[in-house]
């Protein structure tokens, strides 16, 4: 699919509080990785950390950028928000802990576990917030990388 | 593993996406009204027993490669969810029972071997 070096880029815009929208980007791509042709629990992973990280922009911020980068080994989705930045990161990455508002719990979400399940299913995870700023998340995800357990 | 019309039958459901064949299997049973669990623990293939009927559920089995949904306690989606369910070849059913109810039926079954009890 790849000539050597070459890889894919697209950017995915997200607005906060566009619950209707929620999971389209996540949803698109996942049907772009297939179409990629990578295997398929690589696809599940950057899928469920795709649509994490655009829950969380919808639940907490005003509106952010995902840029998706796929080469032939790896997939790299980097999340840029404007929002109210985060004080404690370790804290919300700590599995439980959550902000989450009455609304979002009846969604089905912001149980606090979307940070540490983003987390659990990259290769390589990096979180860098500045509250009144944003968020911003950079993952990669290899390609038969690990399996979260 | 558990087959489509086992789950009806067992769980005295009605199947809302009719073009599912009732051979379609599960390889496992996945219950929680949290999606974030079902990101975080469900297994692929897996069928999802919930109580929430919106689109999230849909979106949610589809990334996390979930490969049908029981709603229980009657509820029912909105057309827009199940046509969202019937593009994406996901199975949804909706039966009257509890949760509980659903999960212990569905449970014996699979105890049982496959034997639908009714």
């Amino acid at each position: 699919m790849f000539a050597a070096e070459s890889s894919y880029h697209r950017a995915f815009p997200v607005k906060g509080g566009d619950f209707a929208k929620a999971g389209n980007a996540a949803c698109e791509i996942k049907e772009l990785l297939k179409d990629i042709g990578l295997d398929t629990p690589t696809v599940r992973r950057a899928a469920i950390v795709a649509y994490e990280a655009e829950m969380n922009v919808i639940m907490y911020a005003r509106e952010a950028r995902m840029d998706l980068t796929v080469s032939p080994d790896e997939v790299h989705l980097v999340v840029d928000d404007r929002g109210p930045g985060i004080p404690d990161v370790e804290l919300a990455l700590t599995e439980g802990y959550s902000t989450a508002t009455a609304e979002m719990r009846e969604l089905g979400f912001g149980a606090g576990m979307g940070l540490p399940n983003i987390k659990r299913n990259a290769d390589v995870f990096a979180i860098d917030s500045e509250v009144g700023r944003g968020t911003r998340l950079d993952i990669i995800i290899r390609k038969n990388g690990h399996v979260p357990s | 593993m558990i087959v489509l019309k086992d789950v009806l039958a067992l769980l005295d459901g009605e199947l809302l996406t009719p073009a599912t064949s009732p051979e379609a299997a599960f390889r496992k049973v996945f219950a929680s009204d949290l999606m974030s669990d079902v990101l975080t623990s469900a297994e692929p293939g897996a069928l999802l027993l919930t109580g929430l009927v919106n689109t999230h559920v849909v979106n949610t089995c589809s990334v996390a490669d979930l490969s049908g949904v029981v709603f229980v306690q009657g509820k029912r989606p909105a057309e827009e969810v199940i046509s969202q369910a019937r593009t994406r070849n996901i199975p949804l059913v909706t039966t009257k029972m509890t949760m509980f109810e659903a999960c212990a039926r569905i449970a014996g079954h699979v105890q049982d071997g496959g034997h639908v009890r009714r």
